[in-house]
């Protein structure tokens, strides 16, 4: 089989390791850092020991971290050079979400915070 | 490697350049992933304009129910083990269908589906219950933005469950052959990109939308 010798310099994303003990561990790992965080997220959205203005804020740090521990030990993205296609390609895509999303949510409060008060158009307006 | 490269139109012989390398196209088992990879970044950046235009819309609530009022942090919770749980065990067969074992490949898949079918079960029951409430997609911009989102992720989560049991069949009827591993590889690609784009969810919209 010559594709085994080709998988030594490609992998595809999500194909798992060789040995089934490291395989096994490195699922059972991204589990238990999964299921950490999700509790740690739920704890700091619930508590009132962190200063309230940087909750988001941790919310969101702590949800890219999942993020991370679900691409390396689920979907095996790793920094090996056997990795550069899938690392090259999420970067890619990383980019253009953050693009989209910051810029978004930027102009469109700029616009909003511009939009004159009409009574009528108070509903649309953004209020708490 | 010969017969692969002549599928897709491709030699390389002696010194000729074919701008792959000296090796020639990498073999299906990398190129179809990989190309699943590039369909599923695409559509995370899908989901990216959602959450973009959810974000935008969150405060508009024309005066009908807010964020606060209507998010349960404990289903969303069970809802977020579920599928959790799901993408670990799909991951475990995974493992076993690598090693050509049918009784634990089929076993994990049906966890993995059963697991699935409870998120899914739990997202329709809330669903269901916010529009007996009046609070259904056409209420407020607000609602129609998350409806819009959140029901989006549902509906892969379908259809991920669709092709989930269309695998199990395969699988079982064709056995462990290479075109078959490679379907059920891009499908646990596509569960576990799921599972990442409901870690976003959860954060933004259920946690950071129900903070006092």
């Amino acid at each position: 089989m010559t594709e085994d010798e080709d998988t030594l310099l490609d992998v595809a994303p999500g194909s798992p390791h060789n040995n089934i003990m490291s395989e096994v561990v490195a699922y059972v790992i991204g589990l238990g850092l999964a299921l950490g965080l999700t509790v740690v997220s739920f704890w700091v959205a619930s508590t009132s020991v962190i200063w309230g203005p940087g909750v988001a804020t941790g919310l969101v740090v702590l949800a890219i971290a999942q993020m991370g521990v679900h691409l390396v030990f689920f979907l095996h993205i790793t920094s090996g050079p056997d990795n550069t296609n899938n690392v090259l390609a999420l970067a890619f895509g990383v980019l253009i979400v953050f693009l989209v999303m910051v810029g978004t949510i930027w102009i469109m409060a700029h616009m909003n915070a511009n939009m004159a008060p009409r009574p009528e158009l108070m509903n649309l307006q953004m209020q708490h | 490697m010969t017969t692969e490269a002549a599928t897709i139109g491709l030699t390389h012989g002696g010194s000729e350049d074919t701008g792959l390398g000296h090796r020639g196209p990498e073999s299906k088992s990398i190129v179809v992933p990989y190309g699943f990879w590039l369909f599923v970044l695409s559509d995370m950046i899908l989901f990216s304009a959602l959450f973009a235009s959810y974000a935008t819309l969150v405060h508009a609530t024309d005066g009908g129910p807010t964020t606060n009022q209507l998010f349960d942090r404990n289903l969303v919770a069970i809802e977020t083990v579920a599928l959790l749980v799901s993408s670990f065990v799909c991951g475990l067969a995974m493992i076993t269908a690598k090693r050509a074992n049918m009784m634990w490949t089929q076993a994990w898949l049906v966890l993995t589906g059963l697991f699935g079918a409870v998120f899914l079960f739990i997202e329709l029951y809330e669903f269901a219950k916010m529009i007996g409430e009046g609070a259904g997609p056409q209420r407020s911009a607000f609602l129609s933005a998350f409806f819009t989102l959140v029901g989006c992720h549902g509906a892969h989560v379908t259809a991920g469950l669709l092709w989930l049991g269309t695998m199990m069949a395969q699988i079982w009827s064709k056995g462990f052959k290479q075109h078959i591993l490679r379907r059920l590889l891009c499908f646990s690609i596509f569960w576990h990109a799921l599972d990442i784009i409901w870690v976003a969810i959860f954060t933004i919209v259920y946690l950071i939308g129900t903070l006092p």
